[in-house]
């Protein structure tokens, strides 16, 4: 299949995709639209993380510190100055973020620029170290930025978080991100960059003998992942419409790196796929943490019930599938007709 | 002009001293070896002119240049490439991938430019793509082009990652231990194959081997270690009857066996 002929299928898709998002923005509830919502910021999150663990193969936990990010400057950036007075009861947001409102698209991107300038400083000392010694320390730096983002209230608001915060997050904002993610770091993993960082997965001795530059490849793919971190941040924020440090505790990076895994370290197919189902899964199981009787047996109300339920999932993928929902299928045009061709002559040989 | 000059270089591990006062002087185009008993320090050697190591004491210059303390990736876009005793292959990617991830430090567009697929990126990428697939046709790895890497022969791998390394435009090549586990037939194909890339690259071969049938045949000049200091340098035929070399590798001293 030609070049041209796959972009134009891909075109052709995003129109399709417009379409979609344009009938449900219109016809479903409420509750629908909102884990719709959250499985598009869950797949720009997913991706991003992707990126660093799944291609780099660095163990980054600080993905929750670069969504804070994210969400609090979008927030700060589109809450409307009467809003900002109101509600930093404990002392006054400071000049000039008391007076200044932004579009939101301006104020997410510059969420994502705030992040990727954090993972850049934290980046360059922080990844030398590997394996377990950098998820530490990248955990360590989300956690510095939570209890940063709890005292300093004249900028957060301290432990009341913000609240009021615009919801202009919709699926055509939240799915259009997530589309631009996965197009970009797509396109940076098939291009000579992208190979330089899987040798950097596979083996960092050999890839520095032959010319890879570690530092500046690393670096570069932690703040990109950190960048669409802290826009995955912002559109969290701005749907859920209030935000407070305890929302990007390290529970925050586990569900990602759930949905990372689960969906495979180093697919970009798997990440979206499991990003929406971990969204969907944790509303439909909610009936498990109400108390339920299987036969005779009564269990009762177990806050917590469906986290577990993923944590034991997680188990399993790592036991039994280790890369994943898909393993190393990634979608493409050509996969996707020769899967109907074959569908199609198993269908004629059953005629 | 020496191609590779170690002026004396030294490592030192705590109080251990892995090399001491190693020189060596390579011409361009001379295939030489390096040998020595396991442990004599003959990888440390090479940790150090790759840079994975900075020397104790004293410098290594290449054309020159003294690339003492330099990172391994500066000094290989200077032009020194190697190859390691337990293949280092990236297993989980293809023959391709793995020589194009040589031409990688030749790229010269941006970050963005390549995300953002400009004319200037496309064209190096195809660039890249011809050389590489041309390196592997010289090397005649172009059967397994979309195979992984690690699911090659052990030969092939060894030969991949010889090609890998010449995928980096190297005037300096350094082998280690290229013909380990070979067979008796694999290593006679592995000694036309050097000779051949020495003449069809233009490149300096600097090798450790333990296969001595390979060390005669090939070098033209060979270095013995033992114990971190140099005992013998000379032809292979001088080597071969020198009896410190025989004491080193045979524990005895023949003078009073």
């Amino acid at each position: 299949m030609s070049k041209n002929k796959e972009r134009l299928l891909s075109l052709i898709a995003l129109v399709v995709l417009a379409f979609a998002i344009n009938f449900a923005e219109k016809n479903l509830d409420n509750y629908t639209l909102r884990i719709l919502n959250l499985g598009a910021i869950y797949t720009t999150l997913g991706v991003s993380l992707n990126l660093i663990f799944g291609f780099t193969g660095q163990f980054s936990l600080g993905h929750a510190g670069f969504m804070a990010i994210g969400a609090y400057t979008t927030s700060l950036f589109i809450m409307p100055p009467m809003y900002k007075e109101m509600s930093f009861i404990i002392e006054p947001l400071i000049w000039p973020l008391s007076v200044i409102q932004l579009p939101f698209v301006v104020a997410l991107l510059l969420g994502g620029v705030l992040a990727a300038v954090a993972a850049i400083i934290i980046g360059l000392p922080v990844l030398r170290l590997r394996g377990d010694y950098l998820g530490i320390a990248t955990l360590g730096f989300a956690e510095i930025i939570r209890v940063v983002s709890n005292n300093i209230p004249q900028v957060t608001n301290g432990a009341l978080g913000l609240k009021g915060i615009p919801g202009y997050s919709n699926l055509w904002w939240t799915v259009g991100f997530a589309v631009l993610t996965i197009f970009v770091i797509k396109r940076l993993i098939a291009s000579s960059y992208g190979r330089a960082l899987m040798a950097i997965r596979e083996n960092e001795i050999a890839a520095e003998a032959m010319g890879v530059n570690l530092t500046y490849h690393k670096v570069m793919s932690f703040t990109v992942s950190a960048f669409f971190a802290g826009i995955g941040g912002g559109l969290l924020a701005s749907l859920l419409t209030t935000i407070d440090p305890r929302a990007f505790m390290f529970v925050m990076t586990f569900n990602v790196l759930i949905v990372v895994v689960i969906g495979g370290l180093g697919s970009i197919t798997g990440t979206v796929m499991a990003a929406f189902l971990f969204n969907f899964f944790l509303e439909y199981l909610r009936p498990l943490e109400q108390g339920f009787n299987i036969g005779p047996l009564a269990f009762p109300e177990i806050p917590g019930l469906r986290m577990v339920t993923f944590s034991l999932l997680l188990l399993i993928v790592i036991i039994f599938k280790q890369d994943g929902l898909l393993g190393e299928i990634e979608f493409t045009w050509k996969g996707f007709f020769s899967f109907f061709d074959r569908f199609r002559s198993a269908e004629g040989g059953k005629m | 002009m020496a191609i590779l000059k170690t002026d004396n270089i030294t490592m030192r591990f705590g109080g251990l001293t892995a090399v001491d006062n190693f020189f060596v002087e390579l011409e361009p185009g001379e295939i030489v070896g390096l040998i020595g008993p396991n442990g004599a320090g003959k990888t440390t050697v090479y940790n150090m002119i790759t840079g994975i190591y900075t020397p104790t004491e004293n410098k290594i210059y290449f054309e020159d240049e003294d690339i003492t303390g330099y990172k391994p990736d500066k000094i290989a876009k200077l032009g020194i490439a190697r190859t390691f005793q337990n293949i280092r292959l990236l297993d989980n990617l293809t023959v391709l991938d793995n020589i194009m991830i040589g031409t990688h430090l030749h790229l010269k567009s941006s970050l963005f430019s390549a995300i953002l697929r400009l004319p200037g990126y496309t064209k190096e990428e195809d660039e890249l793509y011809e050389k590489s697939m041309e390196l592997l046709k010289r090397v005649d790895l172009d059967e397994y082009t979309n195979d992984k890497a690690g699911s090659l022969p052990y030969g092939k791998q060894r030969k991949l990652e010889i090609a890998r390394a010449l995928a980096t435009d190297p005037r300096l090549l350094l082998l280690d231990e290229p013909a380990a586990g070979m067979n008796p037939q694999e290593s006679a194909e592995l000694v036309g194959f050097i000779r051949h890339i020495r003449d069809e690259f233009d490149v300096t071969i600097f090798l450790i081997e333990h296969d001595m049938k390979v060390v005669m045949d090939i070098c033209e000049r060979i270095l013995v270690l033992d114990y971190g200091k140099t005992i013998a340098e000379g032809l292979p035929k001088e080597i071969k009857n020198n009896p410190e070399v025989i004491k080193a590798y045979l524990g005895v001293d023949l003078a009073n066996a």
